[in-house]
């Protein structure tokens, strides 16, 4: 894998509106998933004869299901305002990245077939037809996308590109142009049980490996127990967690968590991931099928409750559509939510006094704290509105001395994608990735520049790949990218509480 | 896709990486080396023999983790960790030994 050529972004004096420069990522297209992997998730394995008549067929067919598809394709009135929020858009240049030019590349062709005006005056309203080229600017663009709602939240009328999004690549995937990256992950979690495919033994020894690190470091006897029956939690977290730095820091933060307070849990090697890469390609049976897997694994495991550790996509999935795709979780302990987000966990315990935590542990630490996209802008967490913002801070705070926000337009609701989500998170879009992530960049280097921050905070296994991938094109480190739990598992005293 | 090396064809898919796990050979891994790059060390030939040991045994490339302990072990504590090994491969431990030792590239969210 060697790097790619390409330039990255200068930082902006003032973060202003990018000169157009069209066309300039009309080249980025990632890999095409070849027949086998398509075939797998019951795609066609090829491009279609049909495909101009099966992909307008099955934009009608998404239109009937999803009322609020056909509302964005309508409501839109070219206003402007969503333009230059997109971190594509800022870093790219390209006018194709601008949220309403994304949603015109399927508004053109939704105004063409279902609505009379394009029926009859196709010119006058902008309707297209969905000829080759435009086909080839859907994979270009729709692949430049990573779903993260931020346009959303300055559409007057909350138009979601996201939304628009998985809906073009549901209707690719059903005429058989399917992106190689998310597809093969697909095919993975069914087959093995999680995204990067590591079987129930390499899970085991790896387990293994983990709690004899943590005695080393520690001379406390951490458990990290996998298929454990009757536990009481069932984790589930993004394979990353298991596989990769820093990921693994934060399950070592998770397992002293759960150590500290008593809890006795379990790890399980049929729902090994978080993740749910189903809702990435807008395809709601691969959605069911991987959250099925962790119902399955609860059941058969008879835990009491379910804690989703660090993964935005993971815990959107989780939070706002497990119950319709997995549910009813009568099962489970009522006095915990169904699902339960492991930093909620952390947060009552510290609340409730039940962790001893050293702050000073993090003082070599100068923390910010990035808000991750479907996090932030498609769950929630804790009892009351914005919880999903105060949580992880409350938790920083109390581990840590140094903590100082990034620019007010840049976290919380109006937080920028890392660039690397919504299923983009491959080798083969590194200009798109690491273009796409300037404005989380620049906002970092102001608080670089004023605070000294030297560790950015996320609770994402995406984020946290992606930064430590792009952080170096900018200057930065590798290492100042981690989890909320990594910050955890520095400041936690384990052994007897005093 | 694929490569000549030695009046042989060696297939890979779309990055590079070989296709058949049994056309590795130690020849193999120094094109796809020098493709990367990357000078083989004796101590680059110890990542890459032992990613293919313990693929061999779990199907999958060791966790990040389990590698700089095997590393530690072989080369000396001060080898065993992420930093020394990106400095053997720049473009990650995971991605890059990967392909030089003939395995499918690890992927998710990573
Ligand atoms: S959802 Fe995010 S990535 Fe997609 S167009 Fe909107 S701002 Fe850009
Ligand atoms: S802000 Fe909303 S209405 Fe305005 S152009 Fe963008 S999508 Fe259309």
């Amino acid at each position: 894998m060697a790097a790619p050529t390409f330039e990255t972004p200068k930082f902006r004096d003032i973060p202003i509106v990018p000169v157009l420069m069209p066309q300039a990522m009309a080249a980025s297209r990632p890999f095409v998933a070849a027949a086998p992997i398509q075939q797998a998730l019951g795609f066609p394995g090829e491009l279609v004869p049909d495909w101009e008549q099966k992909a307008i067929a099955k934009l009608g067919e998404l239109l009937g299901k999803y009322r609020s598809l056909r509302v964005y394709l309508d409501a839109c009135v070219h206003c402007g305002a969503c333009t230059d929020k997109c971190h594509y858009f800022i870093g790219t240049q390209d006018p194709k990245n601008m949220p309403v030019a994304r949603q015109d590349l399927l508004r053109s062709v939704y105004r063409r077939h279902f609505t009379v005006a394009g029926k009859l005056f196709p010119k006058l309203v902008g309707a297209r037809d969905l000829t080759k080229e435009l086909l080839d600017d859907w994979y270009t663009y729709f692949n430049q996308c990573s779903e993260c709602r931020r346009c959303s939240v300055f559409c007057p009328y909350g138009i979601d590109t996201a939304e628009i999004t998985m809906a073009a690549k549901e209707i690719m995937n059903s005429i058989g142009l399917g992106q190689k990256y998310t597809n093969e992950i697909l095919g993975k979690v069914h087959r093995i049980g999680n995204n990067l495919g590591l079987p129930g033994p390499a899970l085991e020894d790896t387990l293994l490996g983990l709690e004899e690190d943590i005695a080393a470091d520690t001379g406390v006897e951490v458990k990290l127990p996998l298929d454990a029956k009757g536990a009481e939690v069932l984790l589930v977290t993004p394979s990353a967690d298991f596989f990769s730095e820093p990921h693994v820091e934060s399950l070592i933060g998770y397992a002293k968590v759960f150590h500290q307070a008593g809890i006795s849990w379990t790890l399980s090697s049929h729902a090994s991931e978080a993740g749910n890469f189903g809702m990435f390609v807008g395809n709601y049976e691969q959605m069911k099928k991987i959250s099925l897997r962790v119902r399955q694994a609860a059941l058969e495991l008879g835990v009491k409750r379910i804690v989703v550790g660090e993964c935005g996509h993971a815990w959107r999935v989780a939070y706002s559509f497990w119950n319709t795709l997995a549910g009813p979780w009568d099962f489970l302990d009522s006095r915990y939510p169904a699902p339960q987000h492991i930093c909620e966990v952390t947060h009552d315990l510290i609340q409730r006094g039940a962790l001893t935590l050293d702050k000073e542990a993090n003082d070599h630490r100068i923390i910010t704290f990035h808000d991750s996209c479907n996090v932030a802008r498609a769950s929630r967490m804790g009892g009351t509105p914005g919880g999903q913002f105060t949580i992880p801070r409350e938790i920083i705070k109390s581990v840590a001395n140094h903590f100082h926000d990034m620019h007010p337009d840049t976290i919380g609701e109006k937080t920028f994608c890392c660039g690397g989500g919504g299923g983009l998170l491959t080798d083969d879009l590194m200009e798109l990735r690491v273009k796409g992530a300037l404005p989380r960049m620049e906002a970092l280097k102001q608080v670089v520049d004023e605070h000294k921050v030297n560790f950015m905070a996320t609770i994402c296994a995406i984020c946290k790949a992606q930064f430590s991938k792009v952080l170096p094109y900018y200057g930065f480190d590798m290492s100042m990218v981690g989890g909320v739990h990594q910050l955890v598992s520095t400041a936690i005293r384990l052994g007897a509480k005093e | 896709m694929s490569f000549e090396l030695n009046g042989r064809t060696y297939d890979t898919d779309e990055e590079g990486y070989l296709t058949n796990l049994a056309d590795w050979n130690e020849d193999v891994a120094g094109y796809l080396a020098r493709e990367e790059k990357v000078d083989m060390t004796e101590s680059h030939w110890e990542v890459v023999n032992f990613l293919r040991e313990y693929y061999n045994e779990f199907q999958i490339a060791p966790a990040i983790r389990v590698l700089t302990k095997a590393i530690g072990k072989k080369l000396g504590p001060d080898k065993g960790n992420s930093k020394y090994l990106y400095e053997l491969f720049p473009y990650g431990p995971a991605k890059q030994a990967c392909k030089i030792a003939g395995l499918p590239k690890p992927t998710g969210c990573i």
